[in-house]
């Protein structure tokens, strides 16, 4: 895919940045406001949508088509894997326990491991939503 | 009962589409009618008067939420969708380039 | 608030109606837009801020996969005048036979409808007993503030361990029909 003109490039370098912060700040606040790890997928998704619409897709710099959001795909849903199976071996011997301290409601680390999964399952569903746009574009 | 009936009444037109269209682009707008009407219904049924969002503020008494439950399931639900959506659409992909058309009469035959 | 509702949800039909009838499918898609951005303002009235976010991001990730397809194809659907004129006169001969099986099948599907909701109660009164126990337990047991999230990753966190393989699969699902190169 070919690039666009330079206004929309130049307005891509404003926005763009903007968006991954917003991303990035529900994401770590998704147990305390709405948003959580769904939103967050596709939100940073979008961010990278605009920039491989407005650039072309030689911004990326991928050897094959595919291979970085594949890996990053797979890097999530392996985070989520092993923060699971670690309650059901090490920890409380069942699957899928909140085996962290709890804290206190409200503040921005609390609420033991549910942070981590936001965490992990946001980069999976930004990962894999960038790889159907991928597939489907180039 | 009348948000209900309504809802009821777009599921049905998705259901018309699914059934009568002949273009594959039109049963996938079907299909995706009749799945967010099944979140409205959903959402609709979660909903309680005066309640509020389900995010705890301040430890306050008499403050009613509205039900979590629903909009949980809602969430997973409406990923799903787009990436039901967008395996449709890349089987629609596949077919145009083979066959030239998004008719299903035209792609009926099965050999090859 | 079910007038407000019932108003959103009305124009919601009349864009699904346009959507399956308009003959450039580029303008069938966006006239699919309004359902799905007519769906946001309703989960905004009815207190739903996580589905509000989700769905109007989703919505448009939709369009966009979407359009990715029509814009290569001829973007109109096929008009064959022989075909409709042949569909015509077979309708003439069924005509009785249409218009009865028609009105069963409504009747039938709104006798369904009519029995699944009569054990609902009407809007904004419902409450189930094991919503209650979320809404009350929910804080203290996951010291999650915002109890969608507490719902879905500790109550119900095989829910969305679900959710993430069919994403993954579909996703492998999509790269594998789309492939370039096929094994020859």
């Amino acid at each position: 895919m070919i690039g666009m003109t330079l206004i929309l490039k130049k307005i891509n370098q404003l926005i763009v940045g903007l968006i991954f912060l917003y991303g990035i700040y529900i994401i770590t606040h998704g147990h305390l406001t709405p948003g959580g790890c769904f939103a967050v997928g596709a939100v940073i998704a979008g961010a990278f949508f605009l920039l491989v619409l407005a650039y072309g897709s030689d911004i990326l710099k991928l050897r094959k088509r595919e291979e970085g959001s594949s890996v990053a795909e797979s890097t999530g849903i392996f985070i989520f894997l092993v923060l699971a199976f670690t309650a059901l071996i090490i920890v409380t011997r069942i699957f899928f326990t909140n085996y962290l301290p709890k804290g206190i409601t409200g503040e921005l680390i609390s609420s033991g491991v549910i942070p981590l999964y936001n965490i992990a399952v946001g980069i999976e569903v930004a990962a894999a939503l960038f790889n159907t746009f991928l597939a489907l574009y180039l | 009962m009348t948000t209900y009936l309504l809802c009821f009444v777009l599921f049905l037109v998705g259901l018309f589409g699914v059934l009568t269209k002949r273009n594959i682009i039109k049963i996938a707008i079907g299909l995706i009618i009749m799945e967010l009407s099944l979140f409205m219904f959903f959402a609709l049924i979660g909903y309680v008067d005066n309640g509020i969002a389900p995010i705890i503020v301040e430890k306050t008494e008499n403050t009613k939420f509205v039900d979590p439950l629903p909009q949980a399931i809602v969430l997973t639900a409406i990923v799903i969708g787009l990436a039901t959506t967008a395996m449709l659409m890349a089987i629609a992909i596949r077919l145009y380039k083979k066959y030239n058309t998004f008719d299903i009469r035209k792609i009926a035959n099965l050999k090859g | 608030m079910e007038l407000l509702l019932s108003i959103i949800l009305g124009l919601m039909i009349l864009g699904a109606i346009y959507a399956l009838f308009a003959r450039d499918l580029m303008s069938a898609l966006i006239s699919c837009g309004i359902v799905g951005y007519g769906l946001v303002i309703c989960f905004l009235l009815l207190q739903a801020p996580d589905l509000a976010i989700v769905q109007i991001v989703v919505e448009t990730i939709t369009l966009l996969i979407m359009i990715a397809v029509v814009l290569d194809s001829s973007r109109e659907e096929l008009k064959e005048k022989k075909a409709a004129e042949v569909k015509l006169s077979h309708f003439r001969k069924w005509y009785v036979m249409n218009v009865i099986l028609i009105i069963v099948c409504l009747v039938v599907l709104l006798y369904f409808f009519k029995e699944v909701t009569s054990t609902l109660d009407p809007l904004g009164k419902h409450l189930t007993r094991m919503s209650t126990a979320y809404i009350e337990y929910a804080a203290e047991k996951t010291g999650s503030a915002n109890l969608v999230t507490g719902v879905l990753f500790d109550f119900r966190g095989y829910d969305t361990l679900g959710e993430a393989t069919i994403l993954f699969t579909a996703v492998i699902g999509v790269l594998t029909i789309l492939r370039v190169k096929g094994k020859k």
